[in-house]
């Protein structure tokens, strides 16, 4: 009987298994296997005019994120790449602490809204998050760029005089990262908020505490994970943003993600490409690996 | 909960969602209104008019694009969806070792950032020396478009109630018979809501079609990103209106149905 039942179940776990395997298929060959071949190439030489040198293993591409080799062949210091590793780790810390001030209010009146209007309004938060990505930046160059309306607007109460070249900047990238990521701030704290039990707070203000002291004591603390999340949402697809820097910082405010780009077009360099394109990813599963320990595991079991 | 509780309404918190809204909001109906500028100019009012609209529809390259966008999407759903849904119903059940990292498989084209993706993904054809085409952009749509499907079918595989299967069961239904009576139907909206994710975000996509599309196999996106490139215009008002409100409808569609059958 027991074998029985053991053959069924070992029949079932193998039907299973088919059932899973094409998407898993799918995703090892084009997208493990090639995550594979890029670390591959990180460990090659360049070739001369784009690719790699086969079977010519450096690990000059790693080297090259600190250091250049000058006309005699010495190592010499180059700041040049790690200027860009600040500017895109400091662009996106902005851009976080930014989608926070603005985010964490936004979410906190959502959560207090009648369910009718709480829903509408979130399908207001996640309208933007279905449509084109490109369309939108474009919007802001269209707002941004001299003579355009944030010029203008400014002109009106005569604090411009209609060229503030705010396009191309830095301060155009925040803008443009902080518009696209402001709703994945939202909706985790939002989350968060909706589950709070209120009692808490009530409780909190009959004993005696005032409005802030109740925010900053209980439901701050309560909506931490959605804070921690929010700000994991934000930060990572920011340090790798491509179109971003792209068209608003108009090749003068470099980020990462412009820079691995670089190599695969005008450089010719794919190992540095691969190699910065590594790095990154190790980065981004490493914060994700240190999210996982510290929270998931307090949420307690049940919900993986 | 008592929502309306005057202690509850913290200061600077109404204001800042305004903001908040209007910040989300105003590019988008600015981009919307100088589409149907009369002018040369892409910023510069001068007159209401149509004309950038007529343009758009009779450019042979925007209609091309266009067509490849549908093509691939359509197809990148298809086949997304399917795999997503079968691998869904594989997943469902008795925990087996190896599955929490079949999980993250699944899950990891949302985890690596766009650009690895699209970097990793053309080495891997310039290592089997596959040409770029659409082809590769259909192969490329289909990785990142799997967990998009799988997760909205998975949920509701999850909220199902296994009872019913076993309801079909004991009412003598065949496995085959009970899957394609009770569960496929209940599956059902899973299934078109993931597909729908699929489509909009294969329509959209940018970075990983940029990388891997070869010449002549130019998207919707990918075509304007090169008209930025070059200059703003009037032309690129007017597409770039019509994708937002084409999505905004398709949006609001579904999330019509989707109270409605609540």
């Amino acid at each position: 009987m027991s074998t029985l039942r053991a053959l069924a179940e070992r029949r079932q776990l193998r039907r299973r298994l088919l059932l899973t395997s094409p998407a898993m298929l799918c995703l090892l060959l084009f997208l493990v296997l090639p995550l594979g071949i890029m670390f591959l190439v990180s460990v090659l030489v360049p070739g001369d005019y784009g690719g790699v040198k086969w079977g010519q293993y450096s690990l000059e591409a790693y080297l090259n994120f600190l250091y250049e080799r000058d006309l005699d062949d010495a190592l010499v210091f180059n700041t040049d790449y790690l200027q860009i590793f600040q500017r895109s780790f400091w662009l996106s810390v902005l851009t976080t602490v930014g989608c926070l001030l603005i985010g964490f209010p936004t979410a906190l009146y959502l959560a207090l809204q009648s369910e009718r209007k709480r829903n509408l309004l979130l399908f207001l938060v996640t309208v933007p998050f279905w449509t084109n990505l490109l369309v939108r930046v474009y919007a802001w160059i269209l707002l941004l760029r001299n003579g355009g309306l944030v010029d203008s607007g400014l002109g009106i109460f005569g604090l411009s005089d209609g060229a503030l070249g705010l396009l191309y900047t830095d301060v155009a990238v925040v803008i443009g990262l902080l518009y696209t990521f402001l709703p994945f701030m939202v909706l985790p704290i939002y989350t968060s908020l909706e589950k709070l039990d209120w009692r808490l707070v009530e409780a909190a203000f009959d004993l005696g505490a005032n409005r802030f002291q109740a925010l900053k004591r209980i439901i701050v603390p309560l909506a931490m994970p959605g804070i921690v999340a929010g700000a994991i949402l934000v930060f990572i697809p920011s340090l790798g943003n491509y179109i971003i820097p792209e068209l608003l910082g108009g090749g003068k405010s470099l980020m990462i993600g412009n820079l691995i780009q670089l190599q695969f077009g005008a450089s010719h360099n794919w190992p540095l490409g691969a190699a910065l394109s590594f790095a990154l990813l190790g980065f981004v599963l490493l914060a994700m690996l240190l999210y996982s320990l510290r929270f998931k595991q307090a949420a307690g079991g049940g919900h993986p | 909960m008592n929502t309306q509780n005057p202690l509850w309404r913290f200061t600077g918190v109404r204001p800042t969602a305004w903001l908040f809204f209007a910040f989300l909001y105003v590019p988008i109906l600015v981009l919307v209104v100088l589409s149907f500028n009369g002018g040369q100019s892409a910023t510069i009012w001068e007159s209401f008019s149509l004309k950038w609209y007529s343009v758009v529809a009779n450019d042979p390259e925007i209609v091309r694009a266009a067509k490849n966008s549908l093509i691939v999407a359509t197809f990148a759903t298809l086949i997304a969806t399917s795999l997503a849904t079968l691998a869904a119903l594989g997943m469902r059940g008795r925990a087996f070792r190896g599955q929490t990292l079949m999980s993250g498989v699944l899950g990891l084209p949302l985890l690596v950032p766009e650009i690895v993706t699209a970097v990793a993904t053309l080495m891997f054809f310039a290592f089997i020396g596959l040409k770029l085409s659409l082809f590769t952009i259909l192969i490329a749509h289909v990785v990142f478009c799997i967990p998009f499907a799988y997760l909205p079918i998975r949920a509701r595989l999850e909220g199902m109630d296994p009872r019913l299967a076993e309801a079909a069961a004991d009412l003598y239904a065949s496995p085959w018979k009970a899957f394609w009576k009770v569960t496929f139907p209940l599956l059902m909206p899973g299934i078109l809501s993931g597909a729908m994710l699929a489509f909009i975000i294969s329509m959209d996509d940018f970075v990983i079609t940029y990388f891997v599309a070869g010449a002549g196999a130019t998207t919707l996106p990918v075509y304007i990103f090169s008209s930025i490139r070059m200059g703003i215009s009037p032309k690129i008002n007017a597409i770039s209106s019509i994708i937002l409100v084409i999505s905004i409808a398709f949006v609001a569609l579904s999330y019509y149905v989707g109270q409605r059958k609540r």
